[in-house]
């Protein structure tokens, strides 16, 4: 898969499971958005995006992973490498 | 026989000022009232329950509430299946007492719920766990889903409820114990609303293992005609579940706000036979029954009609059967039990019992024991409600035992100021 391709997907499947498990709205979910401050959760959200992250990309996020993450493009980056590397 | 209770005196009195109910026979009071009328079963055959290798695939059937439009997902993410039919229960009996946002602020409003069981929740979690080998992998809804607290725990939560919290865990009696625990803490001055009810999941994961011990029905062939308590040819209780809610509130509270006042709560028995794990006693149940009418300063010629416990199985009706007839036999009040219609509704039906009670009260009308036909030699000294009946009810006792040995009777009565 290109990389043009593959990020397109991390990004679909993203939006796709944060409206759905989140309710987060679509049209917020930008790639110069800031991810904390648009989802707004809590500890616990936490807990459920690391899954969720999981189920989708196979790639489990530590604490320390979400705080090198700013916009939803470094989140996409992110787990573009992770893929790539795993 | 003897009852080592003293009954303390009373502080306040406590009224009921609002109702909920999600059960089989309905989603709201108007709907549960009408199938209480006309003796409608909400018991249907699940065939999933026969691929997993049940011995009866009968159940209740209680739908689901839609609560995507009411909730948040961060509310919902820790509500078990339980939860949701509580919640619904719940939001529909404040609403009928008339009880806001502003009314949870200014007072301390408690909560006490029956509920014994999360079971499916459990069973997720572990499987989940069992998948991915990393707990951190389970999600942050499965603990709050998983403990039988979880309807007081999320309920409390959503409601911002901020008086008495817990859940009680007596087998099928939880729910009547919970009504009876919020009515003692309103009668002595401790609380002043205490929103009491009965919740129990109705998924097979939560009943594979009671319909092991082949306590379940297996007229499969005519579901609505399976549970048949006091009847000669019972052969077992049906699963099913939902929830109920009552608020249990104090007269000078009701008075004050000026609330619906639906009836008035009088008496609660409780005894535990200390005898067999699953055996019904005709002592404790009588024990029970006179610590009620003692509490109630009434005797069985004030009660005007008993809504039985009777689950349909063999043993227990009997058993209650001459439990009532030992304390009720020169009076013969007319005694249906509703889970005819409903099925066990096991944690739940406590509460759900009294609901049913009190509607059958406010429409003068008596809801029938459906499927008796024939009383064996206990049933046939009551006074059963073959069918449904016109009838005018100033007071009446509902029952509730369970697993354990544990007993509770609950005496209600129409409010006259």
């Amino acid at each position: 898969m290109s990389t043009v391709a593959q990020r397109e997907r991390i990004e679909a499947r993203t939006k796709e499971f944060l409206v759905a498990e989140f309710e987060v709205q679509e049209d917020l979910i930008l790639p110069d958005a800031d991810m904390k401050e648009t989802l707004a959760l809590d500890s616990l959200d936490y807990v459920d995006l690391v899954v969720v992250i999981q189920d989708n990309f196979g790639v489990k996020l530590t604490a320390e992973d979400f705080q090198r993450i700013g916009t939803f493009a470094d989140f996409y980056e992110h787990i573009e490498q992770r893929i790539a590397s795993a | 026989m003897s009852t080592a209770a003293s009954i303390p005196e009373r502080v306040e009195r406590v009224v009921i000022t609002g109702m909920g109910i999600w059960s089989c026979l309905g989603k709201d009071l108007a709907e549960v009232a009408e199938s209480l009328r006309i003796g409608r079963s909400g018991i249907v055959f699940d065939p999933v329950r026969k691929e997993m290798g049940f011995r009866s695939a009968l159940t209740g059937k209680v739908d689901m509430p839609d609560l995507k439009a009411e909730l948040g997902r961060r509310q919902r993410v820790g509500m078990a299946e339980e939860c949701y039919y509580a919640y619904a229960a719940t939001a529909q009996a404040f609403r009928q007492a008339g009880i806001g946002e502003e009314e949870l602020r200014a007072h301390e409003v408690g909560i006490l719920y029956g509920n014994d069981s999360s079971a499916l929740a459990v069973v997720e979690g572990v499987d989940a766990l069992r998948r991915k080998k990393d707990t951190t992998l389970i999600g942050s809804g499965s603990i709050f889903q998983s403990m039988n607290s979880t309807v007081t725990m999320n309920l409390s939560t959503i409601f911002g409820l901020r008086g008495i919290n817990y859940t009680v865990s007596g087998a099928c009696a939880s729910g009547s114990h919970a009504i009876g625990m919020g009515f003692l803490l309103i009668r002595q001055g401790l609380q002043r609303i205490v929103l009491c009810g009965g919740a129990q999941e109705v998924n097979p994961v939560a009943f594979c293992s009671f319909d092991g011990i082949s306590a379940f029905s297996v007229r499969e062939a005519d579901p609505t005609r399976a549970s048949r308590p006091f009847d000669r040819g019972r052969d077992g209780l049906v699963p099913s579940g939902g929830s109920a809610a009552l608020v249990l509130e104090s007269l000078s509270s009701a008075l004050e706000r000026g609330a619906p006042i639906l009836a008035e709560v009088v008496g609660y028995g409780f005894s535990s036979n200390g005898k067999h794990i699953s055996d019904p006693d005709l002592d404790g149940q009588v024990r029970a029954l006179h610590m009620a009418l003692k509490m109630a300063d009434m005797g069985p010629a004030d009660i005007g009609y008993i809504n039985a416990h009777a689950t349909s199985t063999p043993i227990g009706d009997l058993v209650e059967a001459q439990a009532i007839d030992t304390v009720f036999g020169a009076t013969r009040p007319p005694v249906s039990s509703t889970k005819g219609m409903t099925g066990h509704e096991c944690w739940m039906a406590g509460a759900s019992e009294v609901v049913y009670s009190i509607l059958m009260m406010q429409g003068g009308f008596l809801a029938p024991n459906l499927n008796f036909e024939e009383p064996d030699e206990a049933s046939e000294r009551l006074n059963v409600v073959r069918g449904p009946m016109q009838h005018r009810v100033d007071a009446l006792l509902s029952n509730s035992f369970g697993f354990g040995g544990t007993n509770s009777t609950i005496i209600i009565k129409r409010y006259a100021s």
